[in-house]
């Protein structure tokens, strides 16, 4: 029986770490290789020794897929292919392959020099790691091997972030990735078509949410920053530098246009400028409008954005900052926000999350004294505001996802166990398909049920086809001819090609039967009896009768012979070849019945 | 009589035919080679079948008179069945199809031949293309049931056909010309009326998808030709809806649409349950549920749809915007929510903190239902659309629905808001107009109040303007929001001080509306204090003037708030009331003198009276058509000055007195023309005077054009009017020309000329041609034979003759008539300080103008820029500077790019808007021309321009270049 196995090796009933084994057709796939960020030992990367103790992994794995940068999609990559050892193919979408070294650099610094981790990855692992990666464009169906192909669908989420199908002959998986269903400033809606997988491996991060609308969360954080600024006070928003960071640029940067602004808005540097310059590149993976005029300008040459220096958080007047790091833990954004804590015309925006124990946990949940390192008390009269703006699907954009693939069953990852029961039971109930959520290390095994393409000969079908009336598809049709399975492929063929093909010599096979007749006659007006009847009865078949006295139906033979011994019986024998046989029997069955009696006074 | 004219005017049709071969001497004007042997000749002469491609090719770029049609067809036909190419017979069942559309040919005689060759046709794409070739046969003798049955029959044989194409011409011909009728009743002809509905309905489940949207199309095709359909489609709709291919759904869309407009009050039942609904109902959750489907198109369709299902319940329009927010299993309240309990709280904009919108009590998660909540949420979901079309759809229908139901507006308001922040301005603009056109049925709350105008500071001219409308016709709570409002449009004032024409005007509105809002306001408005005089603004301020029009506005209303004006706000009153008395109203002011007595309240203007006189006055002209000349001109020269001085009273009778006036002056010239003594005298003495007569006739010509096309609402029977005239005018002329030029050949040349123009007219007013008995025209066209056969000297005088013999046309009114006009806002031309530029270089100038009554301005307003050295240079504005705030009303807003050598001086140069016109785009089009790139220029060609606008002049100074 074939079967689709699926293992999480991180990622099940869990956030980060996303590792997903997928066995199908024979061919196994590995899809994102990610790093967990809330631990710093070894359970940081997924345990790879799953997959084999001893043997080289390149063996066991046909392909391993990234479905986007972030690095709890792709964390593990160096590690993974440099230090266990993987040789082959990595397949990841344009951008991805663009922007994922960058961010693993930024990791690996983070790790090595600022932590002092040995055995870490070095920047030549990830340069050649990257040397293994092959893009793929969207909608392009790539051929793995020669039964194997992979297609990337658009995702949203993150620039590049892209879902994939992977297909073996009828048998295919689709696996999302992170995705988001509602467009934002910069991106579009995930869109799939109805490709009807096996198996849909869906993440399920706000199983248990459906969001407001965006634009009110748009037109608060927009209301607010422009309110701050027209009172001359101080904007600062901390941020990670990749993903919401551009975002939040676009929406200033548009407002700040339409609005014809002029407070300067500046953007802390790094790593940002470095991807930001992808983001200009990248213009067919963004959003509509975005797409549609830049031609005209390309909305990531910001006009009002700037670079950053520290001496300009000293400068009077009103300006707006994007700072690093997101949670005001440490960096620029910590600096700049002692600077401008004590000034009530001031404001920070939190735009996401916050872990407990970071500065931005703590001014979110209302501390207005903060202790800081050497026991300086720090009083924030500046106003703090959160907003919350995240790019995953929400619980009915996850069914709308759904419903749009049509899949046999859902699987369900990233995501926390208790919200996946949720909505594992309402995908079950509304879809009536069956639902998982392996947690990782389990394995889930799913029959399926391929179907096997047969070739048919053009001729051999109009020559059936002519026999009847039109296919109907909704009735099966009866159909002669010959399967030849030769060399992993079937074909349908007419009985005389295949025997053509293979090269046999035809064999006949002919029934024949004896019927006894009483009839006192002679064998010429028996078989001109036998041919008057039979042709009053067969009035839509060719009956003839033979000047040596045999008389033919269609390609039936029928002789009459007098009994040796009886003269007043006749044998009549019946002849006919393997294909009449329904007539054949047919027809000795009317001629046991005898004949009618003779019409009186015929002779 | 009519039927006895069009005779005759066939007779002499055919009359002319046939003395063209007579009369070898004459000119020909009509010279037409036989079309059928030509290309009889072209086509045995091709050797291939690419060449006789070619041939046909040819054929059809040039048109074909309807009575040469016939011979071509058969031409065609015989080489249609000696063609062994499939792609040549495609291109001749093409041309039968194209001919057969010829106006004038009954194409029933190639009817037989068609199904004929239908039936030995074994090329599935000829056999398509043949099938619409019937169809347009079909199509063309749409009165005949029996043909139409016959044809009906060719397509259901057809419909088992293996190709698609074939199904679907089949199915297109069912939709187009299956009969209407119940089936069961047997034709004469023992052909039995099909069901053409279930034929086509059994279609819905073909394995091709395109035959399956053929198939929903002409289900619809047969409802918009009267066919009720049955209810028991919508099911099979239904299952449409989850078909794998776009334009099925797109097309089931439409059609459960009209299933639910055309039963709305039948009850279905919700499957899986056994309660029922009502279809309308039913049908709306359906559509919606497509606002999130996969394909845009599909989603644009259904979101369209949605606004014209006005039956619908209340209960599940309300939910379409309804979207039940959890977070973590905990129901939580929208940001719209939470905004209306803050402000009915009392507490209004208080910094929000962190885990405000903390999600609340616990959702029972059997109770929460993903999908298939029907109608859930589909506004939401389509105003958050990816594609900015979905997007604009949306609001449309929003706005739709919001119109028909006021409790629906209130709700949907909060949307409309959200969508005035939109990346894309098109969809901004959209929400605001909308708001607008809902605002009779809402009042706003502050908070929406204070969103509405933050988008004040836009940068955009349009959403400025757009949004000074909405504000013009909004309903505001409070005083806090009059003032909150007053203060955004100040800080737009400064920001662009170009508004200010459109902020006033939307102050005095906002004033006039709420007068009693206003009234506490006005001692902070006026800064007037109660013990010390305070210091006199500044006249001239614009914001300063924009506050007094909010403030006399609302006094208007509310008498006592004069008395809290101090002195200086009466004297800057009077001299408001003065210089802008279109934005400050007339104030019955206590104690003080009325400063305007002019206009008192009193005195409504009566139309009845007036109207009655512009009757009359006409009718007078009209009667008195045999009076001697001198009393007739007079008669003329009066009523002209009593139409002209009504139109400018009674500005809702200025067209149609303008538009008398014009055609009264028309006749006046033509009579004074004709009234020359000098007519008799010998033409060598006439030749110094016949300037006044040339003259006439070109002002005629003129104010015939002016009256074509500078009037909106013109009819035809004004228009046959008014060439007619134009006719008399051409004629004049001719005479004229006549008696002073001594070449025989020029004259000849205008003589044949002006005949074409008879004929033209005789060919496009065919139809009117009865009710101009006793004109000159219809004298004329008894006379045709005549005056082609004859002299141009005979001609001449023939058209004398009856010039003086023709009667006066009565000139009926139409219903609705208004003159196109312009203003040019900007350049003001008040400037002194010159544009300088370098010369050779250009300088954009910014043209603001606005138009009212203009059809299709984006093809005919051009602007003229006029140099002082007699250059003249026309631009042709974008269509995209066009702009429609209203009905009948445009605005034109575009950049002009003026350029010249170098002056020592600055100069003025004018400015001024002209309406071009082009009288041939009257002639009737024929199918063979449709979309040929020769009609494409023949369509944008000028004829002519009209100016109509007062010029405007221009200060500007090219500089000599710099070396």
């Amino acid at each position: 029986m074939p079967e689709i196995r699926v293992t999480p090796l991180g990622a099940g009933q869990d956030v980060g770490r996303s590792c997903i084994l997928v066995s199908i057709g024979g061919k196994n796939v590995m899809l994102d290789c990610g790093m967990h960020m809330g631990y710093n030992d070894d359970r940081r990367f997924p345990d790879f020794s799953y997959i084999t103790r001893n043997g080289r992994l390149t063996d066991f794995l046909d392909c391993v897929i990234i479905s986007h940068f972030h690095l709890d999609h792709c964390g593990a990559l160096p590690y993974f292919s440099e230090m266990v050892g993987y040789d082959g193919p990595i397949y990841m979408t344009h951008p991805t392959q663009a922007i994922c070294p960058i961010l693993l650099e930024d990791y690996r610094k983070i790790a090595v020099d600022k932590k002092g981790e040995a055995n870490f990855f070095t920047s030549q692992m990830i340069k050649d790691c990257m040397k293994k990666v092959v893009a793929v464009r969207l909608h392009q169906t790539v051929q793995v091997d020669e039964e194997l192909q992979i297609k990337a669908y658009y995702a949203g989420h993150v620039l590049g972030a892209a879902m994939f199908q992977i297909k073996v002959g009828s048998e295919s998986v689709v696996y999302t990735g992170d995705y988001n269903m509602t467009p934002d400033r910069h991106l579009g809606a995930a869109w799939i078509d109805k490709c009807r997988p096996n198996l849909l491996i869906t993440e399920s991060t706000y199983a248990t949410t459906i969001r407001d609308s965006k634009r009110c969360r748009e037109r608060d954080f927009l209301k607010k920053v422009h309110e701050t600024v027209e009172r001359g006070g101080k904007v600062l928003i901390p941020v990670f530098a990749l993903g919401r960071a551009q975002e939040l640029c676009i929406l200033l940067e548009t407002f700040w246009e339409r609005m014809n602004l002029k407070a300067p808005i500046y953007f802390s540097t790094g790593l940002t400028e470095k991807a930001n310059h992808y983001y200009k590149l990248f213009i067919t993976w963004t959003n509509q409008k975005i797409r549609k005029t830049f031609v005209q300008r390309n909305m990531f040459e910001f006009k009002h954005i700037k670079a950053f220096d520290r001496a300009f958080a000293d400068n009077p007047g009103p300006m707006v900052v994007f700072a690093t790091p997101g949670m005001l833990h440490a960096g620029q954004s910590l600096q700049i926000f002692r600077k401008w804590a004590g000034n009530e015309k001031n404001m920070v925006i939190m735009p996401g999350y916050c872990v407990q124990g970071t500065v931005g946990h703590k001014i979110l949940s209302g501390q207005r004294k903060l202790e800081m390192e050497g026991r300086q008390v720090l009083e924030i009269r500046m106003q703090v505001e959160y907003m919350s703006f995240s790019a995953h699907a929400d619980a009915k954009g996850i069914m709308q996802l759904v419903g749009q693939a049509e899949p046999e069953s859902v699987l369900l990852v990233h995501g926390e166990a208790k919200k996946m029961e949720f909505l594992k039971q309402k995908i079950e109930q509304e879809f009536r398909v069956s639902c998982y959520m392996p947690a990782n290390g389990e394995t889930v095994t799913l029959p399926t049920s391929p179907s096997i393409p047969v070739g048919i000969s053009l001729g051999l079908l109009k020559r059936e086809m002519a026999q009847g009336l039109l296919p109907d598809a909704k009735k099966p049709r009866l159909l002669h001819g010959t399967l030849i399975m030769k060399d992993s492929n079937f074909r349908l063929v007419s009985s005389e090609q295949a025997l053509k093909e293979l090269g046999l010599a035809e064999h006949q096979l002919r029934f024949t039967c004896r019927v006894h007749l009483h009839d006192s006659r002679k064998e010429q007006e028996t078989a001109a009896r036998v041919y008057s009847h039979l042709k009053s009865l067969l009035k839509d078949h060719c009956v003839q009768h033979l000047p040596d006295g045999s008389v033919t139906v269609e390609s039936i033979l029928i002789q009459a012979a007098a009994h040796s011994e009886d003269p007043g019986t006749k044998v009549l024998l019946v002849s006919w070849t393997y294909q009449d046989e329904e007539l054949g029997s047919y027809l000795t069955s009317l001629l046991k019945k005898g004949l009618p009696p003779a019409p009186s006074g015929g002779s | 009589m009519a039927a006895h004219l069009k005779k005759r005017v066939y007779e002499e049709f055919t009359k002319v035919v046939q003395q063209q071969e007579e009369i070898t001497t004459k000119k020909l004007r009509l010279t037409k080679p036989s079309k059928s042997a030509a290309l009889h000749i072209d086509l045995c002469k091709a050797t291939s079948p690419a060449d006789a491609l070619q041939y046909l090719l040819q054929f059809a770029r040039k048109p074909v008179e309807a009575e040469s049609v016939e011979g071509v067809v058969r031409i065609l036909l015989e080489h249609y069945y000696k063609e062994n190419d499939p792609s040549v017979r495609l291109k001749i069942a093409s041309l039968l199809g194209l001919l057969s559309k010829t106006a004038g040919f009954s194409p029933d005689c190639i009817m037989d031949d068609a199904i004929n060759i239908l039936q030995n046709e074994k090329s599935h794409q000829v056999l398509a293309q043949l099938l619409d070739t019937l169809l347009a046969i079909g199509t063309k003798l749409s009165e005949n049931q029996a043909i139409q049955m016959r044809l009906v029959d060719v397509a259901c044989k057809h419909l088992t056909d293996t190709s698609h194409g074939v199904r679907n011409k089949c199915l297109q011909l069912l939709g187009n010309l299956g009969s209407l009728e119940k089936s069961g009743t047997k034709d004469a002809e023992g052909l039995a009326i099909r069901d053409v509905q279930k034929i086509i309905g059994d279609y819905f489940s073909d394995q091709d998808p395109r035959v399956r949207t053929a198939a929903i199309k002409a289900m619809l095709q047969l409802h918009e030709r009267g066919l009720k359909l049955h209810q028991t489609i919508y099911n099979q709709a239904c299952k449409l809806l989850s078909d794998d291919y776009e334009q099925v759904r797109s097309a089931a869309v439409q059609l459960i649409w009209v299933v639910s407009q055309l039963y709305p009050e039948s009850i279905v039942p919700i499957p899986s349950s056994n309660e029922e609904i009502r279809l309308v109902d039913d049908a709306f959750g359906k559509i919606c549920h497509m606002v999130s489907d996969g394909s845009w198109v599909v989603r644009v369709q259904a979101a369209k749809l949605l606004g014209s299902m006005e039956q619908v319940s209340s209960h599940f329009l309300e939910q379409t915007l309804d979207k039940k927010l959890m977070s973590d299993l905990r129901r939580k309240r929208t940001a719209h929510e939470r905004a209306k309990e803050l402000y009915s709280s009392g507490e209004f904009s208080s910094g929000r903190k962190w885990g405000d919108d903390a999600p609340k009590e616990e959702v029972d998660t059997g109770a929460v239902n993903l999908i298939q909540s029907g109608a859930c949420g589909a506004f939401v979901h389509g105003l958050e659309d990816e594609m900015y079309e979905v997007r604009i759809a949306a609001v449309e229908a929003l706005c739709m629905l919001a119109q028909s139901s006021s409790s629906f507006a209130e709700k949907c308001l909060d949307f409309l808001v959200d969508m005035f922040n939109d990346e894309i301005e098109e969809v901004r603009l959209q929400s605001i107009h909308t708001m607008r056109k809902i605002s009779n049925n809402i009042t706003l709350r502050e908070d929406q109040l204070d969103t509405i105008l933050g988008v004040l500071e836009d940068s955009s001219r349009d959403i400025r303007e757009a949004l000074h409308e909405l504000l013009c016709c909004a309903n505001v709570s409070t005083k806090e929001g009059i003032h909150l409002a007053l203060v955004e449009l100040l800080k737009n004032l400064t920001k662009y001080p170009t508004d200010r024409d459109s902020i006033w005007k939307c102050l005095k509105f906002l004033g006039s509306r709420h007068p009693t809002l206003v009234l506490p306001l006005v001692p902070e408005l006026l800064s007037t204090h109660p013990f010390f005089d305070t210091a006199e603004p500044d006249m001239d301020d614009p914001a300063y003037i924009a506050v007094l029009v909010l403030i006399f506005n609302a006094a208007k209303s509310c008498p006592t708030m004069p008395a809290l004006f101090s002195d200086h706000t009466f004297r800057h009153y009077a001299y408001l009331r003065d210089s802008l008395s279109h934005l400050v109203p007339a104030l019955r002011l206590s104690g003080r003198k009325l400063v305007s007595s002019a206009v008192s309240p009193n005195i409504t203007p009566h139309e009845d009276p007036s109207h009655q006189f512009l009757q009359q006055s006409l009718e007078r002209v009209y009667s008195l058509q045999h009076l001697d000349p001198q009393g007739t001109q007079e008669l003329l020269e009066f009523t002209i000055r009593d139409l002209q001085r009504l139109g400018e009273l009674q500005s809702e009778l200025a067209g149609v007195a303008d538009f008398s006036a014009a055609y009264l002056r028309c006749q006046l010239l033509l009579i004074k023309a004709l009234q020359e003594k000098l007519w008799n005298v010998a033409a060598p003495l006439y030749l110094k005077q016949s300037d006044l007569a040339s003259a006439a006739a070109k002002q005629i010509m003129e104010e015939t054009y002016k009256m074509e096309f500078m009037y909106s609402g013109v009819e035809n029977k004004q228009v046959v009017i008014i060439h007619h005239m134009r006719l008399q005018a051409k004629a004049l002329q001719l005479i004229v020309t006549a008696r002073t030029t001594r070449g025989v050949d020029l004259l000849f040349g205008m003589c044949e000329k002006f005949l074409q123009e008879v004929d033209f007219f005789q060919r496009c007013f065919i139809a009117d041609l009865p009710h101009l008995q006793d004109s000159f025209v219809d004298k004329l066209l008894d006379l045709m034979p005549r005056l082609i056969t004859s002299k141009p000297a005979e001609v001449v005088k023939i058209l004398q003759t009856m010039l003086r013999q023709s009667t006066f046309l009565h000139l009926p009114l139409p219903e609705q008539i208004h003159k196109a006009s312009a203003t040019i806002i900007e350049p003001a031309g008040e400037s002194d300080n010159p544009l300088r530029f370098t010369s050779g270089l250009v300088v954009a100038l910014d043209v603001d103008a606005t138009l009212e009554h203009v059809q299709d301005p984006q093809s005919t307003v051009k602007v003229q820029v006029l140099y002082p050295d007699g250059q003249a240079q026309m631009i042709h504005p974008k269509p995209a500077d066009f702009r429609n705030p209203g009905p009948g009303r445009h605005r034109l807003i575009t950049q002009v790019y003026l350029s010249h050598t170098a002056w020592t001086e600055p100069c003025q140069v004018e400015v001024r808007l002209l309406l071009a016109y082009n009288s041939n785009s009257r002639i009737p089009k024929s199918p063979w021309m449709e979309g040929g790139e020769i009609s494409a220029q023949a369509e944008t060609s000028i004829e002519g321009t009209i100016p109509f606008s007062k010029p405007v002049k221009v200060y500007i100074m090219p500089k000599p270049t710099r070396r």
